[in-house]
């Protein structure tokens, strides 16, 4: 019995799983209100339902972060996919003679993921054959890209009225969210697509050792390329619930800052920022986290505005806890208490490569 | 000239452990001022552990240091510095982007006001350079220098200060004949002012040219110290190299004349500068080819040129006689030749991964994205193979990094045979290896062979080229000098080649 | 026998030019990149007066472009001594937006500007501090531990006030109302903070046993613990800098715009990052000029007000400078590649 406890604490998923346990249950003791859900009208109601759905885009983009770091990398572009992605889909309803037919956002979603699929080849050339550092090759994308949105939408906000395509953002099936349900196909489809085929072991082989993996044989350029790609076509998904979420396409405000909290998410979720063993799993636990977070500083009656600073607390944590600093001081702690070794030990070994 | 003097530095019944087996084993040192001493040994001998003990960037677990007589214990490199112990290693620690005489003066300079005055530095720069004959500009940057200049700046920090002891790491790996010769003058200039100098080089030439003395090492013990003039280099080579007991005989297995001349793999005139220039390789269908040369000789250079990890500069690769272009390591493992690297930790093995996942990596990467061996197939490969080459523990899930150094080079070979390889290249394969591992790992060449494959095998200890090769190529300074068969051949005639390539002809 | 020397007027000179230059490279080859960026900003000063028949180069515009700009220059500044050490500081824009809003609640509440200046410059420079020990003491990635600075700054700005809150002190205003002027040209108190920071900054990085530490944990971090120079304190310090230099530019921000505004400076980070790489420092670091990443903010300055001047959208202005950031980022890549492979 012992063990079993043993092995379900040491998972990876527990200490995450237990976060947003934990935020919930505070929530429901905060406001019991929080936990009620309710239906009407064929769609559930409530905070944890809110939840779901406004955590979609954050899912995606975080999806795609969870690939890219596998690889050692990262894409700070996101957020400005998704604000292109926006522009675009809105910008072909508005300028479409129907903007209501089912043809015309079709057309416009089609387009803006096509877009977005561009973008992250962009990204994958710069990584992957250009062989620029990730933070650098995608931060050109992110100061450029919502340049380039400002311009689709000529600057201003563009507001549609397309029955349709807010569907998407606002609508339900079967009781829950389109948007959580498009989410939860994405995961899906990515979980099935590294698992189920080789694609998985092969980035995080190219994440652990890239050389050692090239030297096995591991085709790391494609690999890498394709994790740009997906991290590109996820955002702009993200982007066109966003844009459907208030019919308007808000080039400077859209997805704002969402790369940070995809990283955080993805963290959280136990995927080491130095690339290799990921975890989509934890991911999606992570982005609940952090979005029930969210809702919990609003819930405390703190302005959303001033969450950041709980983000910031939650950053730190998470680093520390992964910081190898602070498992040799822990390691050293655990055993100068299991006997009189001196901590002095340690050293010899680690300088001995 | 050193006879009467006292030594300045000296080491007694030094001991370091890293584990179980130690890597210096109750080992004394000394160095003479105004004398150039050599560290002699080859990998693993326990040259780098000494020098790292004696400038600082390691504790000992037993000895003592005396520096003028007065026992000293650095607790890091700048301590050393400090009491006048300088380091110039084989990869220049300066900065690249800094000028010269920033980096002779940085951490000392002149100041004025509180502020650098990069005059006077720049003055007090041009001074030390003359000393040792240098003329360049002290204002220019470092990296606009060739490494022969780079490597003399280091120098001219070093005696910038109060210098006694001078350690020079490899100095001349990357150097040209002239420079050479230039390096070579200003140690005697500094030998002349009475500095100690340890000059650690596996070349045997310039050993002999420059060094007073000679300090020997093998497996972490010390095998003697000489004076250069009385010891032959053929015996300096014996002594580092070693011996066992008795005559060893080399492999009986004779190949068949038609399997040498149909070989299945041959290589023309690869050229890979500098590490590898014009070397020819045949190797038949289950034939071992041994390959043998010191430290630096270009074996780990051919062995990635041949294997298409390099790209090649000059030459042609055949399989079964069509002309192949290896453009890269998923290319060669496609068409089954193979390369387990000398650095198994860092470029072979992934130690967070486990046994499992190490072994079925070059299968699942030659497979693609889209053919994932199913998890029993996964396992049943893994296991088999744990069996067959007697990987212990035989836990395939168990994380590569918990096994011992014998069974992780099992291991990575698992990954490589899985593949059905035609040629395989082992680049020191038994290094780091206790004996029984080896043993083992020696008899599964011959296995190998036996099943047909084609093996080159690269490896520092002549009596193991030996004992498994078929055939040996000597290297000898990026060239291959000769290859022969190995019943042809013997320790002592291979030592020779290797020390003096003008002495055996075919 | 006499040899006479006929060596005709022209190669003499020839040579000595040829010699100069070649002392000068060897000597200065990174500023390669800066001049670059120089040339750059000649040639759009002379587009510009070209496009826009002759009204752009003049002495109220140039003044101006300083003027407007002075925030970004003192961010610059901070970020150059960041970069150098190959590091990196997302939280110079929430910082600033942080310490600008800061300020404007602290003297509208009636605390006099000699006490709340020094306050929000200690402000600054602690969350510089919590950034630059996580990088040092607990190896967090620069980029992460900025990013918590970003949140953190992004967050107190906003637990400060929710809403811009205007300034009405006289000493603040006073920094940005008063016009030197000298002919044609004029600056402002917060212009000369700027240049102020600037001269100082470019003598602390060349001059200073500090500054060279700096480039030296840039050109190879084990060579200069090695050679015993304090890396711990000074990759710390140089955070603690770009905070100041944060806490400055929102000092001047406020002044400039007569308020605080706890949504200031969403993406300035990322401009700070361009103007710095345009100017000719490595992100890779060790290489790197203050006075390179002056131009770089004029150059991100000039296209700005090019295109205001042209009427057009705002957005080109980040397009064409991250355009223009790549340009740098691949030649700054082919170069670093070149010389790897001489080694």
């Amino acid at each position: 019995m012992n063990t079993v406890i043993g092995a379900v604490v040491r998972h990876r998923l527990f200490w995450p799983i237990v976060a947003l346990v934990g935020l919930i249950a505070i929530n429901g003791v905060a406001q019991p209100r929080f936990l009620n859900i309710s239906v009407r009208d064929g769609q559930m109601y409530g905070a944890l339902i809110t939840i779901l759905r406004e955590s979609a885009p954050l899912m995606l983009v975080a999806l795609g972060m969870t690939i890219v770091i596998a690889t050692r990398g990262i894409d700070l572009s996101v957020g400005a996919i998704m604000a292109v992605s926006g522009a675009v889909a809105l910008t072909i309803i508005d300028n479409s003679p129907a903007p209501g037919s089912l043809g015309t956002v079709a057309t416009a979603v089609v387009t803006a993921i096509l877009v977005s699929l561009v973008l992250g080849v962009w990204n994958g050339f710069l990584v992957s054959v250009l062989g620029i550092q990730p933070i650098i090759a995608t931060l050109v994308l992110m100061l450029a890209g919502r340049g380039v949105a400002l311009l689709i939408t000529g600057g201003f906000i563009t507001t549609v009225t397309s029955a349709p395509y807010k569907w998407i953002a606002t609508g339900y099936v079967l009781l829950l969210p389109v948007a959580f349900l498009i989410a939860m196909a994405a995961v899906a489809i990515v979980a099935v697509l590294e698992r189920r085929t080789a694609l998985g072991v092969l980035t995080e082989a190219v994440g652990i050792n890239p050389e050692a993996s090239r030297l096995a044989g591991v085709r790391s350029r494609g690999i890498v390329f394709g994790a740009y790609i997906l991290s590109g076509v996820l955002a702009g998904v993200a982007g066109i619930i966003v844009a459907g979420n208030t019919m308007a396409a808000d080039a400077n405000a859209a997805g704002m800052f969402i790369e940070l909290y995809a990283i955080l998410a993805v963290v959280l979720g136990g995927t080491s920022l130095m690339g290799g063993k990921f975890s989509i799993a934890g991911t999606v636990v992570g982005v609940f986290v952090v979005q029930t977070l969210e809702i919990t500083i609003i819930f405390l009656g703190i302005p959303p505005a001033q969450s950041p600073v709980f983000l910031a607390i939650a950053v730190i944590v998470v680093v520390l806890i992964q910081s190898p600093s602070v498992h040799r001081w822990a390691r050293r702690v655990r055993d100068s208490w299991r006997s009189d070794t001196p901590a002095g030990e340690e050293t010899k070994a680690e300088v001995a490569s | 000239m050193a006879d009467e003097a006292r030594p300045i530095l000296e080491l007694r019944g030094a001991t370091v452990r890293f584990g179980a087996d130690p890597a210096l084993d109750r080992v004394d040192f000394r160095m003479f001022p105004g004398e150039v001493h050599s560290l002699m040994g080859e990998n693993g001998a326990g040259k780098s552990t000494l020098i790292r003990a004696v400038t600082g960037a390691l504790q000992m677990d037993e000895g003592v240091l005396t520096l003028q007589d007065a026992p000293v214990r650095f607790r890091n490199p700048h301590e050393a510095q400090a009491a006048g112990i300088a380091t110039v290693y084989q990869e220049i620690d300066l900065l690249p982007n800094v000028s010269v005489a920033e980096n002779i003066f940085l951490g000392r300079e002149p100041r004025r006001w509180g502020l650098i005055d990069r005059k006077a530095m720049n003055a007090r720069a041009k001074d030390v350079l003359g000393e040792l004959g240098l003329d360049i500009d002290p204002a220019s940057l470092l990296e606009t220098h060739s490494l022969a200049i780079q490597q003399l700046v280091a120098i001219a920090r070093a005696i910038s200060t109060d210098v006694k002891v001078l350690v020079l790491d490899e100095p001349t790996s990357s150097l040209d004949l002239d420079e050479v010769g230039e390096l070579f003058r200003v140690i005697r200039e500094l030998k002349q002012r009475g500095v100690a100098i340890l000059f650690v080089s596996h070349f045997l030439d310039q050993v002999y040219e420059i060094c007073d003395r000679v300090t020997v090492l093998r497996d972490g013990r010390l095998v003697g110290e000489y004076m250069t003039n009385q010891l032959l280099r053929i015996d300096l080579v014996q002594k580092m190299l070693g011996r066992e007991a008795g005559e060893v005989k080399a492999r009986e297995r004779v190949p068949s004349a038609d399997a040498v001349e149909a070989a299945a793999f041959s290589a023309r005139g690869i050229t890979v500068r500098p590490g590898i220039v014009d070397a020819d390789v045949d190797v038949a269908e289950g034939e071992v080819l041994g390959v043998a040369g010191l430290l630096g000789s270009g074996r780990t250079e051919l062995a990635r040129a041949l294997t298409g990890i390099d790209r090649l500069e000059a030459g042609i690769i055949r399989i079964d006689q069509q002309d192949v272009h290896l453009s890269g390591p998923h290319k060669a493992l496609s068409l089954g030749v193979v390369y387990s690297s000398e650095n198994r930790r860092t470029e072979g093995l992934m130690g967070e991964l486990s046994v499992l996942e190490n072994i079925t990596l070059g299968v699942q990467a030659q497979r693609g994205i889209f053919r994932r061996m199913r998890r029993a197939r996964q396992r049943e490969l893994a296991q088999s193979w744990v069996e067959a080459l007697d990987v212990r523990p035989p836990d395939i899930d168990r994380p590569v990094k918990t096994l011992s150094g014998g069974n992780q080079q099992k291991v990575l070979l698992a990954r490589l045979l899985a593949l059905a390889p035609r040629l395989i290249v082992l680049d020191e394969p038994t290094r780091g290896i206790d004996v029984g591992a080896k043993v083992e790992i020696q008899n599964l060449v011959g296995e190998l062979a036996d099943n047909g494959l084609s093996v080159v095998f690269i490896s520092a200890e002549l009596e193991e080229v030996l004992r498994v090769g078929d055939r040996v190529a000597v290297l000898r300074d990026g060239r291959i000098v000769s290859t022969m068969r190995s019943t042809d051949l013997t320790v002592d005639s291979v030592l020779a080649l290797v020390a003096q390539p003008d002495l055996l002809e075919d | 026998m006499t040899t006479v020397d006929v060596v005709p007027e022209e190669s003499t000179t020839w040579r000595r030019i040829a010699q100069g230059y070649q002392t000068f490279m060897s000597r200065h080859s990174s500023t390669m990149p800066t001049f670059a960026a120089m040339a750059i900003l000649l040639l759009l000063f002379l587009g510009a007066e070209a496009f826009l028949r002759g009204d752009f180069i003049t002495a109220r515009n140039i003044s101006a472009l300083l003027l407007d700009n002075a925030y970004l220059l003192i961010l610059a500044v901070g970020m150059t001594f960041v970069i150098v050490t190959a590091g990196i500081d997302l939280a110079v824009g929430s910082v600033m937006a942080f310490t600008g809003i800061l300020l404007a609640k602290l003297v509208a509440g009636g605390t006099p500007a000699y006490i709340a200046v020094p306050v929000i410059i200690l402000g600054g420079m602690a969350i510089g501090l919590l950034t630059g020990i996580l990088v040092q003491y607990f190896d967090v990635q620069p980029f992460i531990a900025s990013l918590a600075g970003l949140f953190l700054g992004r967050g107190l700005a906003y637990v400060v006030s929710l809403s811009s809150i205007k300034v009405e002190d006289p000493a603040i205003l006073w920094l940005q109302s008063t016009r030197i002027r000298l002919g044609e040209w004029y600056i402002t108190p917060t212009g000369i903070i700027a240049l102020l920071v600037v001269i100082v900054g470019a003598l602390v990085m060349q001059f200073t046993r500090f500054g060279r530490t700096v480039y030296a944990i840039g050109g190879n971090e084990q060579s200069a613990r090695l050679m015993g120079l304090n890396i711990a304190r000074t990759k710390v310090a140089v955070y603690v800098i770009s905070g100041l230099c944060a806490a400055l530019a929102g000092l001047v921000l406020t002044a400039y715009s007569g308020a605080g505004y706890p949504r200031n400076g969403i993406g300035t980070e990322l401009d700070a990052i361009a103007a710095v790489v345009i100017g000719g420092t490595l992100l890779t670091g060790g290489r790197g000029y203050v006075l390179g990443s002056m131009v770089g903010v004029f150059v991100y300055g000039t296209i700005n007000t090019i295109i205001s001047f042209k009427g057009a959208e705002q957005s080109w202005t980040r397009i064409i400078v991250g355009l223009l950031l790549l340009l740098f980022i691949v030649v700054q890549r082919y170069i670093v590649g070149r010389t790897e492979r001489r080694t």
